[in-house]
């Protein structure tokens, strides 16, 4: 293993492709053997507006997207056109060049399209001193040039990747083959000739820089894919047959993937007038018999706080996916946050229970999925799985044997005809749909399928009786409501049997305790990994199970350390909240990191954050918060 | 065993069999028009030939709502305004049950007029019965979407300055492809268009007159009463929308008028159900799909190998 990586940003435009070929690329080094990471930022327009994609290669698997980056590909942008924000903002176009100038490292490659940026321009935006002052090696090629040359302007994505492969010293047969798959005819043959033409003219370059590439690593055979795609797979391999949706960044994604392969699996996709709509309709197909799914993003979760409310007083398994992006209320479409947390814990009336996972990475979406379908079926309680913005869209390379697992179409705690005749029924002939006290001692009473003969039972969201009909009997309400509730106890006991959801990370022994969610966990562990180095003692967990909260683990672990960092992407710490209101003590050993600016965390913040906050210093990064630990 | 074998059950169906029992008692009020919804709904079973295992039966909240509670047949009593949502789903995942929804006035043309108009447009193969008696029954008496403007309540005491809402066109122009209007006052026209409604195949909406005894008192019992198919004065041809939408509009003015049109004004044969278009465009599987589950035989390995191939 070495330090050597290469964080390569390719910047232009919204619907300039910066998107499918930072893919390539990133699919390209893969193939190369390498471990890749991909990180996204992109405004919420859909033409024009600054847009950027980072891959980060390294020779062991990435963690997150790292500290800045090493290599500029600034393409401009070539749908500015809006004056009006020209006015406010300057020259739009040459905004992918210049935006983020204090991110590039010392030493590292500006690469940029000469061909649409006037040089005048460039000189105002004060590259000249910049790089001067920075030590990078600026790089002006004539991309759209060598673009036109062989057809299209589009195709100057495809010069900037022969380029940088030249600079870079990488072999181009990778994006060759990428192209010959991708492409036919004429497209694949002026492609080819475009990277080819730019590779040449850029080898013949003589570029300097302190870059690094590093060794092709991994042996087994990989896959690229985003969070969004291993939640569908997870929802696929776990039996789900029936999406409803209605389109909100960036749940979307998710939706459109199940869309798009659901009838090729048998099953059934619904886009829908509004998200009400689209949860009541899995609530409808799954209590006809299927495995359903339904989702959105913060607001679209609010409205249907009423049909999860109606799942779980039904009993009706349903499995909800809930995107997070910055709020409140319409908030920021297209950048990530963790603060729904308690939105999704606590919406829907009443003394509530649902089941609430957070994926860490995009190996824990997919199996965190099949959790989410697997105890809602069990259990036939409601399950949300709730991640973000930045998860869904980052692609990051995995094993492909990871998706080697059965799949599993059970639909749980449905009972068959030949064991209905058998089941408890009154004297109406109603089935007991909803025992006091299940003859197994669950709390989870058989389930019939309407259609099934001698099955009938009253589904309702009032309180009701063991046929389902609607009751105020305090005695009755009592056993319904102990029984429900008694769930979460037995879910509790199946994941630590079962699923290990939750992640250590570093020494056994530590003094000190980074405590992480959702999709900011793995860039923790990674800040950790250089805190011990620097001689630090800490270790870290990444608590995935958001309820029922996995009490008994996450007091040990606070137990065991001296102080604690909890660190999140919301501005009023409602993990550490959470933490405090479940295991009602600790409070004095946690404190807290918080962004909340639209991007996630890097690694080098939470290191910077780590040490200013046991030394006492205020922190030095302007964009972050810390919330000393209660009674400090 | 099949897994579903009550569905297509062809024996004599007796409608006795969606009585549940001697509990629970309705609890309407005497004199409810609601009484004349569940009387004409268990009448017209037998005549389609459903067994009380093959119904599904999804309502919203109110009065309405209660309808599940004496009519025996698998149950779904959703939430406020959200019945369509819930059975369209249903029967897309088993086409074979028969799936019937119904709500009040303020359930389905207020909280749920969105589902109404979304349900209709796709003209899912469902009966959707809607109880009208111009009122909020069950939170004791407020305006509703289909009271009289001028109607004063609690919440209105001014009166309303709002014009009642009209269903039957909105439905019309949404895509319902049977559309009536019935009234607890007339129990045999009521069961003959329940019947006609389940057995069409597409969104049948059907608008239910049901007095309210207790809170509507100033409002007729529905008499007069016209059978618009028994009467000389009117006739359209019931296929043509053209015809169809200027007789409804008629009869949303009567209703306000003293006079009252009930009968069939629309019917749509053509037109596929939504189910339909979706098998056909192989949107959707032309089996069950709820029946795959419980199909030993069904194939459930893992069959994205080729997506995921895409990956690598």
């Amino acid at each position: 293993m070495t330090d050597n990586e290469l964080i390569w940003r390719i910047a232009g435009g919204s619907g300039d492709g910066i998107d499918s070929t930072s893919q390539n690329f990133a699919k390209a080094l893969m193939r190369s053997g390498l471990h890749v990471f991909t990180h996204r930022h992109y405004p919420s327009r859909i033409r024009g507006g600054h847009t950027y994609v980072e891959v980060r290669a390294k020779d062991e698997p990435v963690q997150s997207r790292g500290d800045g980056y090493n290599f500029l590909l600034a393409l401009g942008d070539s749908f500015a056109r809006n004056p009006q924000e020209e006015a406010y903002y300057g020259k739009e176009e040459l905004k992918p060049l210049y935006e983020n100038f204090d991110e590039l490292r010392e030493g590292g490659v500006l690469l940029y399209d000469q061909g649409l940026l006037d040089e005048e321009d460039v000189d105002e935006v004060g590259l000249e001193e910049a790089a001067a002052e920075n030590g990078w090696e600026v790089v002006p090629m004539d991309l759209r040039g060598i673009a036109k040359e062989h057809g299209r302007e589009i195709m100057r994505n495809t010069a900037g990747i022969g380029a940088t492969a030249a600079i870079l010293d990488i072999d181009t047969a990778p994006f060759e083959n990428l192209i010959e798959q991708n492409m036919d005819g004429d497209m694949q043959e002026a492609n080819l000739n475009v990277l080819h033409d730019a590779y040449e003219a850029a080898a013949e370059l003589d570029v300097d820089h302190d870059i690094e590439m590093p060794e092709n690593t991994h042996d087994e055979e990989q896959v690229i894919l985003s969070g969004s795609n291993a939640i569908s797979y997870g929802a696929l391999d776990e039996g789900c047959r029936f999406i409803s949706g209605y389109p909100m960044t960036p749940w979307t994604d998710v939706f459109t993937i199940m869309s798009q392969h659901l009838s090729n699996f048998g099953g059934i996709s619904e886009q829908v007038e509004d998200e009400i709509a689209a949860a009541a309709l899995a609530l409808g197909a799954s209590h006809a018999g299927v495995k359903a799914m339904s989702g959105s993003s913060g607001g679209g979760f609010a409205l249907m706080s009423e049909p999860l409310g109606l799942a779980e007083m039904t009993e009706t398994p349903i499995v909800l996916l809930e995107a997070m992006r910055a709020g409140p209320s319409t908030g920021m479409p297209t950048k990530p946050e963790q603060a729904d947390l308690e939105h999704v814990l606590y919406t829907s009336q009443g003394d509530s229970a649902r089941i609430v996972f957070a994926p860490a990475n995009i190996r824990e979406c997919y199996t965190q999925t099949r959790s989410a379908f697997r105890i809602a079926y069990d259990y036939q309680i409601p399950t949300i799985v709730i991640y973000d913005q930045k998860i869904q869209g980052e692609l990051r390379n995995l094993p492909a044997s990871h998706f080697d697992e059965e799949p599993n179409a059970d639909p749980g705690s449905v009972l068959t005809e030949e064991e209905i005749e058998e089941a408890a029924h009154h004297s109406s002939g109603k089935f007991k749909r909803f025992l006091h006290e299940p003859e197994d001692g669950s709390n989870v009473s058989p389930r019939s399928i309407p259609g099934q003969k001698n099955g009938r039972f009253l589904a309702t969201g009032n309180e009701h009786n063991e046929e389902g009909h609607i009751s105020e009997d305090p005695q009755n309400r009592i056993a319904q409501m102990n029984r429900r509730l008694g769930k979460l106890d037995d879910i509790r006991a199946d994941l630590d049997e079962t699923a290990g959801h939750q992640t250590y990370y570093g020494p056994d022994e530590a003094d000190y305790g980074i405590l992480v969610w959702g999709s900011q966990q793995d860039t923790a562990f990674e800040a950790v990994d250089r805190l011990n180095e620097n001689g630090h003692s800490v270790k870290a967990l990444g608590v995935s199970d958001m309820m029922p909260y996995p009490v008994e683990q996450v007091s040990e672990f606070l137990e065991s350390v001296d102080e604690a960092l909890v660190v999140e992407m919301n501005a009023t710490a409602q993990f550490r909240g959470l933490t405090q209101k479940e295991i009602g003590k600790y409070g004095d050993k946690m404190s807290s990191l918080l962004k909340y600016n639209g991007n996630p965390f890097e690694p080098a913040e939470i290191v910077d954050g780590f040490e200013s906050s046991i030394n006492g210093e205020d922190l030095a990064a302007t964009n972050l918060k810390y919330l000393p630990a209660a009674g400090d | 065993m099949s897994a579903f074998s009550a569905i297509g059950d062809d024996r004599e169906i007796d409608r006795d069999e969606f009585t549940p029992g001697i509990e629970p008692q309705a609890t309407w009020c005497p004199g409810c028009g609601d009484f004349g919804v569940l009387k004409a709904l268990k009448q017209a079973m037998p005549e389609v030939g459903k067994n009380p295992d093959e119904v599904a039966l999804f309502t919203g909240i109110g009065c309405s709502g209660k309808l599940n509670s004496y009519f025996n047949s698998y149950g779904f009593h959703t939430i406020h305004g959200r019945s369509l949502p819930v059975a369209r789903a249903a029967k897309l995942a088993n086409p074979n049950l028969e799936v019937i929804a119904a709500g009040g006035d303020g359930d389905g043309y207020g909280i749920g007029g969105n589902h109404l108009i979304h349900t209709a447009r796709e003209n899912h193969d469902m009966t959707y019965i809607v109880f009208n008696n111009e009122i909020f029954g069950l939170t004791k008496g407020q305006t509703s979407p289909t009271s009289p403007k001028g109607h004063k309540s609690k919440t209105q005491p001014h009166g309303s300055a709002k014009s009642p809402i009209r269903p039957l066109s909105q439905s019309l122009n949404a895509g319902a492809t049977y559309i009536a209007r019935t009234a607890a006052v007339n129990p045999n026209q009521a069961k003959e268009i329940i019947a006609e409604a389940i057995e069409h195949d597409g969104f049948a909406h059907i608008d239910f007159l049901t007095q309210c005894p207790t809170w509507n008192k100033d409002a007729k019992h529905y008499v007069p009463y016209t059978d618009i198919q028994q009467s000389d004065e009117y006739e359209h041809d019931i296929n043509d929308r053209q015809e169809a939408a200027e007789m409804m509009f008629q009869t949303e003015d009567k209703l306000y008028e003293g006079e009252v049109l009930t009968g069939r004004y629309y019917v749509d044969d053509q037109n596929p159900s939504y189910g339909d278009e979706k098998r056909s465009t192989g949107e959707m599987p032309e089996e069950p799909l709820a029946e795959r589950y419980f199909d030993e035989d069904a194939e459930w390995e893992r069959t994205y190998d080729e997506l995921l191939h895409h990956h690598k």
